[in-house]
């Protein structure tokens, strides 16, 4: 059974402060739909690359990183720009999101900081192993 | 008592309710996976030897594409909510929930392949060399060694790798489930019998050889305890596994309470399948991710 709620205020209406006849009329829905489409196609290309990328024999470790990291951060905006509707959302999201990125890079950033820091020596009772 | 705010926004914060404590969830998510990752990093770049091409690449891919395909329904099937089209959208819905257990079935399978797969290790040089001639002869033994070797360098690696370290892989007659010495030991077998992988480029087996137990110094699944690649491997994917099952019951809750939800009230359920969605998004956000840094790296 299918009732005709096209009209009513969903969850983009919900979520607050766009025009909702802007966003979510039955024409954005469907034009949004084209661009779901569209980015699940550049997923796959996406995965496709990656892997390929695997079989191109890069010399440097570093650019082979950093290549796949780059294929992966932009299939991630994709992911969360388009389907998550994060290039589109309010103000206190992007607040959560900026903080989580602080944290984020304080726990990296220590945890790989701490690396250069390894125990000289094993230490049993205060004295050298 | 109705719960407040689970279709309009709320006015001080501009958001109904669930959707903000989506995205507060999803918050302390990207931390908890994020020190898994800064562990995985740590580890790796500290570690003298990494072992390299020990997972099935064209398994890890048609995951991706799974989990990729499962984001493009989850998200369609909330469009064919907002469209007005129930059954769509519970066509969208089920071919979610089929890709999330199609996911979770492939990884039980790589799971299992790994739990029957085992290295040996020998109590001495002169022991490995005798059982490595007897799979695969005094010409293939040189190369199959060298694979081996080969398998723990990856280019960044400053290390080297002992070559009188090398063992033996691959499986132990009845397909053992992480058999461990001790267990052997337990069950009063003193010898194994053990069918070697085939050379590099190869698809055939050696003949299975016997081994008495006494010659081995080490025997080990493919199992968390094995290496440090594999506790971390296994702690990410497994924690990354449950998420994709728990994921998964969720969908399958909404996809069966639909027509109720649909009747009594459509706009929260709009909104319950987008927060649904959300956290499946993530769930695919990982593991774009994950692939590349465990699989192909």
């Amino acid at each position: 059974m299918s009732h005709d709620h096209s009209h009513s205020h969903g969850p983009g209406e919900a979520c607050g402060g766009h025009d909702h006849d802007d966003h979510h009329s039955p024409e954005a829905i469907h034009r949004a739909v084209k661009k779901y489409k569209m980015v699940g196609a550049v997923l796959f290309a996406g995965t496709v690359l990656t892997v390929a990328m695997y079989y191109v024999h890069i010399p440097s470790v570093a650019i082979t990183i950093a290549v796949a990291l780059l294929i992966a951060s932009v299939k991630a905006a994709f992911v969360a720009g388009v389907f998550m509707h994060l290039s589109d959302e309010r103000k206190m999201i992007y607040g959560i999101l900026l903080c989580t990125v602080f944290f984020l890079i304080g726990l990296m950033g220590l945890t790989l900081w701490a690396m250069h820091d390894p125990p000289m020596q094993t230490l049993v009772g205060g004295k050298p192993a | 008592m109705e719960i407040p705010y689970t279709v309009k926004p709320r006015p001080d914060t501009g958001l109904y309710n669930a959707k903000l404590g989506i995205w507060l969830f999803l918050a302390s998510e990207v931390m908890l996976f994020g020190g898994l990752f800064s562990a995985y990093i740590l580890l790796r770049v500290g570690a003298d030897l990494w072992p390299h091409g020990m997972l099935s690449i064209p398994i890890g891919t048609f995951n991706t594409f799974v989990l990729i395909f499962s984001s493009v329904t989850i998200v369609m099937s909330w469009a064919s909510l907002k469209l007005g089209k129930l059954a769509d959208f519970k066509l969208y819905m089920a071919l979610t929930i089929a890709c999330a257990f199609g996911f979770l079935g492939v990884k039980s399978y790589e799971y299992y392949v790994k739990f029957t797969h085992y290295d040996l290790w020998f109590k001495d040089d002169a022991t490995a060399q005798k059982y490595f001639v007897a799979a695969y002869g005094e010409k293939g033994e040189a190369d199959v060694r060298k694979h081996f070797v080969e398998r723990f360098h990856l280019q960044n690696t400053k290390a080297t790798y002992d070559p009188h370290e090398v063992q033996l892989v691959g499986h132990i007659e009845g397909n053992p489930l992480c058999t461990t010495l001790k267990r052997l030991a337990k069950e009063k077998q003193d010898k194994i019998l053990f069918t070697p992988d085939p050379k590099f480029g190869s698809h055939d087996h050696p003949k299975a050889i016997e081994i008495p137990l006494s010659d081995v110094k080490r025997l080990s699944a493919y199992v968390p305890a094995h290496s440090t690649f594999f506790a971390i491997y296994f702690t990410i994917t497994a924690l990354h596994g449950l998420h994709v099952l728990g994921g998964a019951l969720v969908l399958c809750y909404f996809l069966f309470t639909a027509d109720k939800w649909w009747k009594k009230a459509p706009e929260q359920f709009a909104n319950r399948i987008e927060v649904g969605g959300l956290f499946w998004h993530f769930v695919d956000l990982v593991w774009i991710f994950l692939f590349p840094i465990i699989y192909l790296l």
